[in-house]
């Protein structure tokens, strides 16, 4: 009878990402121009990388085939949360005006219908770009493909995806105090991702020890890929540190999904 | 079920205090508490229409608010059928339809018809249902026409009978209007508030309204609640109100010529005179047939109006009296 929240979001989900998939569809020419200058744009992204390559063989001692896995796992998993979370920026200002009201009195759960509004599928770019490095990496990569490795590149991708989307959820949790704060939030999202492209070995060890145990970006992709790797770990966890992402991933979600029920709880409308 | 009925909708003691900050000198801020609904107990049975009033700034919009769930209430105890809706939203969403006059609950970029199927799938509204609420709809509220026009194309009056139609697609038990017949003409209000009644008679649905607009209570409203500084001033029928309020309808005549002012009327005292129209003040709740009787075997009468008193003006005379 009384079905999980979890169902009725994914259900209404799917309802409004297909309505606005249909309305935008509409206008199919501006649909692709837009996809195509969202592919572009990520391209035109990794060509900095290509062309610090044609200088020097080895960053941070990572050659090509390894940074390009890291950039194309960073993206995947980044580009799948922006997809489906991407909207949830608006928060803030949904908060200020007070239009999270009409959010509010439909059956649904309210994070499904922020996440869900104005779904921008030109978003796949990001995707296929990341698909398409990380697809590139692996013909190029000298890795031992054992049972392990093999197990844990999707784990690697789908933990990844869930600890960005934690944050996408704890960040527009945080507009409900905050209503102005959606940069904050982009900050940590899109400076993650663009940090992650790069091997950890490039930065200092605090920021890597920061990424680890205060906002554990370094599970993204960094510790799984360097067990897939067979590289070292640089602040000393143990090898199999990488196997932890899935954990690390539902510890996110659960607190990110406390702060959003305390946020909802805090909501104050507006005067008028 | 049953047992919900005579208290459908049970406040006890309701509380909501906004912490605002306000500037207080240069750089310096304040916190200040906005105490907008400050202990209100009510209860509705199902079925009635309760007109909701009080001048702006009373506490209207927020407990409305409470009462959807939208607001989390600071303190006291709320119950809609029996549901806590700070608690159970979702669920008794499924079972309300809300109008905000000044907002709309309808996708901004999608035409009438594709945002009425997404509230279909998304209250989960039997095809049956649906056709013939849709089907009703359109006909008493005239939206054949706007079917197609994408909602942010749509006029005020013509957004607001959008919304409305919206909030009853899914035949809820309980409906909230705040300010709905705001931006309507006359024609529109007189089509809304008869459709308004079709409802509540037909399927027993409980109605709280909030308006500015005396009028739509008397038309609608069983009963009428009078709010100010977040209190509950009233609670009664419009008549008792009138009485309570010692509120004056006025009777406008227009004589022949230029002429002192009326004297001798029983019941009805001449407020003000320009030129040859006159203005005679008389209790609401006492007929204006004998008056205009008397005026016209007096004097030589032209033409005649009654004005309404203005509710706002009702309120303050006897919010002005409860605290004077
Ligand atoms: N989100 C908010 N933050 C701070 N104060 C608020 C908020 N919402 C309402 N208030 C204050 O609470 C009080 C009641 O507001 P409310 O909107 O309930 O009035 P109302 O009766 O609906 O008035 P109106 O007839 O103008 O619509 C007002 O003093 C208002 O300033
Ligand atoms: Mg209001």
């Amino acid at each position: 009878m009384a079905e999980s929240q979890l169902y009725q979001g994914l259900r209404a989900y799917a309802l409004i990402v297909g309505m606005w998939v249909r309305s935008t569809m509409a206008y199919r020419t501006s649909f692709v121009i837009m996809a195509l200058g969202n592919l572009a744009i990520t391209a035109l992204d990794f060509a900095v990388i290509g062309l610090m390559f044609s200088h020097v063989d080895a960053l941070g001692g990572f050659d090509l085939a390894e940074v390009t896995f890291l950039y194309g796992t960073s993206s995947t998993a980044f580009g799948l949360t922006d997809l489906a979370f991407g909207s949830m920026e608006r928060v803030g200002r949904r908060v200020r005006d007070g239009t999270m009201d009409t959010l509010l009195v439909r059956p649904v759960p309210v994070l499904a219908q922020v996440a869900a509004d104005r779904f921008a599928l030109r978003r796949v770019g990001r995707i296929i770009q990341g698909v398409a490095l990380l697809g590139w990496s692996l013909a190029h990569l000298d890795v031992n493909w054992t049972w392990d490795r093999v197990l844990l590149l999707p784990v690697m991708l789908l933990s990844g995806a869930a600890i960005f989307a934690a944050l996408f959820v704890a960040g527009a949790a945080f507009q409900f105090w905050a209503s102005d704060a959606a940069e904050v939030q982009s900050a940590f999202t899109y400076g993650g991702t663009t940090m992650l492209q790069f091997p950890p070995t490039v930065f200092t060890t605090e920021l890597v020890r920061a990424v680890t145990f205060v906002l554990p970006l370094a599970f993204v992709n960094w510790f799984p890929a360097l067990h897939i790797l067979g590289r070292p770990n640089p602040i000393g966890l143990p090898d199999g540190i990488g196997f932890a992402a899935p954990l690390v991933a539902v510890a996110c979600c659960a607190l990110a999904g406390l702060a959003w029920g305390a946020g909802l709880r805090a909501y104050r409308s507006t005067g008028s | 079920m049953a047992a919900n009925d005579a208290a459908f909708i049970e406040l006890d003691a309701v509380e909501k205090v906004f912490t605002v900050r306000r500037r207080a000198g240069w750089m310096r801020r304040e916190r200040h508490e906005v105490r907008a609904v400050d202990g209100i107990s009510f209860q509705v049975p199902r079925g009635e229409v309760v007109g909701y009033i009080g001048p702006n700034g009373a506490g209207k919009s927020t407990t409305i608010k409470m009462l959807t769930g939208i607001l989390v209430p600071s303190g006291g105890r709320l119950r809609v059928a029996g549901i806590d809706p700070s608690k159970e939203r979702t669920r008794l969403a499924r079972r309300m339809g809300v109008v905000f006059g000044q907002r709309t609950t309808l996708w901004w970029d999608l035409p009438l018809r594709d945002s009425y199927a997404l509230v279909r799938r998304m209250y989960r509204i039997p095809d049956d249902r649906y056709r013939h609420n849709l089907e009703r709809c359109v006909e008493l509220l005239d939206l054949a026409e706007l079917l197609e026009v994408p909602v942010r194309q749509l006029s005020l009056g013509q957004r607001m009978r959008g919304d409305i139609a919206a909030a009853l697609l899914h035949d809820p038990d309980v409906l909230y209007l705040d300010e709905p017949t705001i931006g309507l003409d006359v024609i529109s209000k007189v089509k809304v508030r008869e459709f308004l009644r079709e409802v509540n008679t037909e399927q027993n649905t409980t109605v709280l309204l909030t308006t500015h607009d005396l009028t739509d209570i008397e038309q609608l409203c069983q009963r009428v609640m009078v709010i100010d500084h977040g209190r509950v001033m009233y609670d009664g029928s419009l008549a008792g109100l009138h009485a309570v309020g010692e509120s004056e309808r006025t009777l406008v005549v227009d004589l022949e010529r230029e002429l002192p002012p009326i004297e001798g009327v029983p019941g009805a005292r001449t407020v003000r005179v320009d030129g040859a129209r006159q203005w005679l003040a008389f209790p609401a709740a006492a007929s204006a047939a004998p008056i205009v009787a008397a005026v016209a075997a007096a004097y030589p009468l032209v033409d005649l109006s009654v004005r309404e008193p203005d509710i706002e003006d009702v309120i303050a005379k006897m919010y002005a009296e409860r605290s004077g």
